[in-house]
């Protein structure tokens, strides 16, 4: 194999595993722009999307599309149902309180799931087929294309939603100030279950797009939040452009180290390139624009 | 059209609002004059449902609105212009219009939201040349005219406004007085206002109250307070100076 198509090659799986890490970024950005929470049950929501996507599509021999459709919709409404149950009730919960509660919501999902479907790990068949691409020497999976494809088609969703409806204008008014937008006649509160079920959602088809490459286990949630959330510290919290290009510079770096030097220190480069950066430019790449200064999503 | 009736307010262990009790009757401006710190806007957070008071009664046109919550109120037809604007800085001028608007939906809204909008124009022509600009962007004065047509949006019965003149020069604070007046004349908006700039106030309004440190010392026509002796010594700086020599 040439270093050309070499680099191909990493460049792809990077790209691959960039746009999942984008789309749970993404999915703490939303939060975290709508409570000011970091949902450290992010990930879950990823992992719960591949295994009730495997659950309805063995059990019941749902076809793709319907099956994909269902799985969103499943864990956008778990999403949904956990804001309800467990943030919703508290009156005025200092943020560290909520944070910690979300944390034990992860442990909580990912115990159900590890009840539900044991311990062992899930493929899910390729979108279409496995025959690969063949690009300068590279192999392509055609699976890579649907996520990058998906992450595409979430941005595309996202940016129509917050700046041409009002709803997502209305979630960007309550990201900027809480109290005017509750003074405008908006119901905060519902913007916040608005928020999780989004995440939800997101999260949920991430983790469907990815469980034909890398299986899915009930465990699977923590590492991928970890990597989403470093996409969306690095990129600017609260910085949806940031996110996306964060994520895909950090799985390109995994994969560029994991091919060029070991793939055991794949999440090594990928924390000590957060720490770097962190380090020179506390606010993220793209943290420090005015616009993001006005708390820009 | 509002009444307050034994409000009390706390902020924790504090008693901001003491038994307080004021009306507002329909077409009127009222003014609510006072120190820093005398509770001014927190009479006006318990109004609008972001403080709950502990006791007492608020009611508007006759239906009880104590202790609903904020986005409720506005539905209610109470809408507020807070205190330092308050404005949705990294959306346009036009965005924040709309999201005035939030609360009106059904059937011919679309339309009638697009009416105020040409209104809210015409009040504030400044306003139509900037409607495309992010909000954070704006002067000072403009960002109030943002803050009062956003308020204007949800079509109030009642409209209440914190410190409108509060870090303005004094043109554009009598460019703002002028559009409330006319909006009380035009439209029939009851007005309640909330000022430190008692002067101008008072000079705008049809009655006034007086609160000092929670409670409500003085209450009467524009014209009697501006005559009486304790609120010009303590709120229009005409006290006498004595002469040493």
């Amino acid at each position: 194999m040439s270093l050309l198509s070499q680099i191909i090659q990493f460049l792809f799986t990077g790209l691959t595993i960039g746009s999942i890490y984008a789309m749970v970024g993404l999915g703490f950005n939303i939060i975290y722009n709508a409570t000011g929470i970091i949902n450290f049950a992010q990930g879950e929501f990823v992992m719960l999307g591949g295994m009730v996507m495997v659950w309805l599509t063995t059990a019941f021999n749902l076809p793709l599309p319907a099956g994909f459709l269902l799985s969103v919709l499943i864990v956008t409404c778990i999403g949904a149902a956990f804001e309800r149950l467990a943030i919703f009730p508290l009156k005025k919960p200092p943020v560290l309180i909520l944070i910690i509660i979300t944390l034990a919501g992860s442990i909580i999902f990912k115990g159900a799931a590890m009840l539900l479907w044991g311990k062992q790990t899930y493929s899910l068949p390729h979108f279409s087929g496995e025959e690969p691409l063949h690009l300068l020497g590279a192999t392509i999976l055609p699976q890579a294309l649907w996520i990058i494809g998906i992450l595409m088609a979430v941005v595309a969703l996202l940016a129509f939603f917050f700046n041409f409806t009002i709803p997502g204008k209305a979630m960007r008014a309550c990201s900027v100030n809480p109290v005017a937008a509750s003074l405008v006649g908006i119901n905060v509160k519902r913007i916040v279950l608005l928020s999780f079920a989004m995440s939800a959602g997101i999260g949920a088809a991430a983790g469907i797009a990815f469980t034909p490459i890398v299986l899915m286990e009930f465990d699977r949630g923590a590492l991928l939040g970890l990597k989403g959330f470093c996409a969306a510290v690095l990129g600017g919290l609260g910085n949806g452009t940031g996110a996306v290009i964060a994520g895909l510079l950090i799985g390109v770096l995994e994969s560029f180290g994991a091919g060029f030097i070991s793939s055991e220190y794949k999440d090594a480069i990928a924390l000590g390139v957060l720490l770097i950066v962190l380090l020179v430019r506390p606010s993220g790449l793209m943290g420090s624009r005015e616009a993001a200064r006005l708390k820009e999503f | 059209m509002l009444i307050l009736k034994n409000i009390n307010t706390f902020y924790g262990d504090i008693h901001v609002l003491k038994n307080v009790s004021l009306h507002i009757g329909q077409g009127e401006i009222v003014a609510l004059i006072g120190a820093n710190g005398a509770g001014k806007s927190t009479l006006l957070n318990t109004i609008s449902g972001i403080v709950a008071p502990r006791s007492g009664r608020i009611s508007c046109g006759g239906s009880d609105i104590t202790g609903m919550s904020a986005d409720r109120i506005v539905r209610e037809g109470i809408s507020q212009v807070p205190e330092g604007r308050q404005i949705f800085g990294p959306l346009s001028v036009l965005d924040n219009l709309r999201l005035g608007a939030y609360c009106r939906r059904g059937s011919g809204a679309a339309q009638r939201i697009d009416d105020d909008i040409a209104l809210m124009y015409e009040m504030f022509p400044r306003l139509h040349e900037r409607r495309e600009q992010l909000a954070g962007t704006l002067s000072g004065g403009e960002q109030q005219m943002v803050a009062i047509a956003r308020a204007l949006m949800s079509a109030p019965r009642l409209l209440l406004l914190d410190e409108p003149s509060m870090g303005l020069a004094p043109m554009v604070v009598s460019e703002i007085f002028r559009a409330i007046a006319r909006l009380r004349d035009q439209h029939a908006t009851t007005v309640f206002l909330v000022e430190q700039n008692a002067k101008m106030a008072l000079k705008y309004a049809d009655r006034g109250y007086v609160i000092e440190t929670g409670k409500i010392m003085f209450e009467g026509s524009s014209q009697y307070l501006l005559e009486n002796h304790e609120v010009q010594r303590a709120y229009l700086g005409r006290q006498k100076k004595p002469i040493w020599e």
